[in-house]
């Protein structure tokens, strides 16, 4: 039997729990299997499902104590890596910060393409904007921080890096992440109008490609 | 054929507002919809439209439309004086508003956001379920302008008006029964007694993403982030200043400041309809 990743589950107001889990690996696997009780009609209705960086709310919830109590009894199964489909995002590596984050990884900049694609990533959260993916799987070492002074606009289809996490972003925003690149046609992140509004939704495996060589965005 | 409403006067802040859109706040999207949701089922329940129609709400100096047929109309929500071609009409009852008629919602006389409803709705498109503005990531319609086109809906049949609806008045001081947050435990328990027994104060930065306050700052028991985690419609954030800030129904679906305590949903209707100045209280239970 694997270690359950659920730490705590706080109460939220009335409608609404806050399950803590115990890293980010642990918040892919609790999130999978809330949808996939969800999907099976074994979960008690909620409104809202919201994965954070370690944490999933469960909100408009009729009764979160009982709930939380009934979370005592799950068996969460690690995160598979190769569940559901991937996303490929093209990218060309031409951002304002590539050569800043190319000095931070101790690499020359034309080594920042392959080092970034070499990963899988995975959509951890949403949040900032509608349709800006939080995304999981580059390694500790590539980690760099924020920028000292944040951008007043960052365009659509930047692609950007800050602390453990990469992103696209769907639209034209102030920002405060380092730019490494450019998602050629960012249109496919973000389309109300469509059934599945945000390419980069919570769980789904997303793999950077460069973008002379890959093919152009799908959403399956 | 359905009537187009023309906006003669947009005010200072009109949008249209429903129950808002729910299930897609896992993508970023907030809830939006109206503030105060009370007013906006009421002012619908007079006309016989769903109780979660689209109204259009004001902020503090109202606004004018003008029909292109004859609508009726119900303003509520916040006080106001209503006219219709510069002739005194009833507020909080359904008025009959004339092809080519002005009805001029005015400035509030108390509270903070009146609500037109018209019978139909407010039928601009609705996007991810809803026809509501939302002023944090800019989903549905954009805020009323001068000389923009409102269309309305095909109205239920009328439904019998009663002779006095029961309009709430606006908070003279603004008591938030809170149940303590998440996060609660981020604070000493000096800062849990200094929430729940100071009077905090509305300030002019409140806004439909949340109601500001002003009062004693909340110290932290320990300076650090909060990594990045989901956020419910009531809750009380603090960031580095220390001051509350009530989340209303455009917050942000995720965010990494410390949640003190939770607002319960039915008292931000009151939080809606309460201008700056107003005397903030958080009791527990």
């Amino acid at each position: 039997m694997t270690r359950s990743p659920i730490l705590t589950a706080r109460p939220v107001g009335r409608h609404a729990l806050l399950v803590e889990l115990s890293d980010a690996g642990g918040t892919a696997a609790f999130h999978a299997e809330v949808l996939r009780r969800r999907a099976a009609g074994t979960l008690p209705p909620v409104e809202e499902v919201v994965p954070g960086a370690r944490t999933v709310l469960l909100d408009g919830v009729g009764d979160p104590e009982a709930l939380a109590r009934g979370l005592a009894e799950w068996q969460v199964p690690p995160a598979a890596d190769d569940d559901g489909e991937v996303v490929e995002i093209p990218v060309r590596y031409d951002g304002p910060d590539l050569a800043e984050v190319a000095a931070l990884w101790g690499v020359a900049p034309e080594e920042v393409a392959a080092l970034h694609t070499a990963h899988a990533y995975r959509v951890a959260f949403c949040g900032f904007a509608p349709g800006f993916g939080y995304l999981t799987g580059l390694p500790e070492e590539l980690h760099v921080p924020r920028r000292a002074t944040p951008r007043t606009r960052v365009p659509a289809g930047a692609v950007a890096l800050a602390g453990p996490y990469s992103a696209v972003y769907p639209r034209a925003t102030p920002g405060g992440w380092q730019l490494i690149g450019t998602m050629p046609d960012p249109g496919p992140l973000w389309d109300p109008g469509r059934e599945r509004a945000a390419l980069l939704a919570p769980g789904t495996r997303v793999r950077f490609v460069v973008a002379d060589a890959g093919p152009a965005a799908v959403a399956a | 054929m359905t009537a187009e409403l023309t906006v003669v006067r947009a005010g200072a802040l009109t949008t249209v507002q429903d129950a808002g859109r729910r299930g897609y706040a896992h993508l970023g999207v907030p809830h939006s919809g109206a503030l105060d949701t009370p007013a906006m089922g009421l002012a619908n329940r007079l006309l016989g439209n769903d109780l979660g129609a689209a109204v259009l709400e004001t902020t503090l100096t109202g606004c004018a439309l003008r029909p292109d047929r004859a609508v009726t109309v119900v303003v509520g929500g916040a006080h106001c004086s209503v006219t219709v071609d510069g002739r005194p009409a009833a507020w909080g009852l359904p008025v009959r508003v004339p092809a080519g008629a002005v009805l001029d919602v005015g400035a509030a006389t108390a509270g903070v956001r009146s609500y037109v409803a018209v019978a139909g709705g407010v039928a601009v498109e609705p996007v991810l379920g809803s026809r509501s503005t939302d002023l944090l990531s800019g989903l549905g319609p954009e805020p009323l302008r001068d000389g923009m086109v409102v269309p309305v809906g095909t109205p239920a049949p009328p439904v019998p008006v009663p002779v006095a609806a029961p309009w709430p008045g606006p908070p003279a001081e603004l008591v938030l029964p809170v149940r303590l947050g998440p996060r609660a435990d981020w604070f000493p328990p000096g800062a849990l007694r200094t929430l729940t027994s100071a009077t905090y104060r509305v300030s002019p930065h409140s806004n439909r993403i949340g109601l500001r306050t002003e009062g004693p700052a909340l110290e932290r028991a320990s300076a650090g982030e909060l990594p990045s985690e989901g956020m419910v419609l009531g809750a009380v954030q603090v960031p580095p200043d220390g001051r509350p800030v009530i989340f209303l129904h455009d917050h942000p679906t995720t965010g990494g400041y410390p949640v003190v305590a939770v607002v319960a949903e039915r008292a931000l209707a009151a939080a809606a309809q309460a201008s700056v100045g107003t005397p903030v209280r958080f009791t527990l239970g």
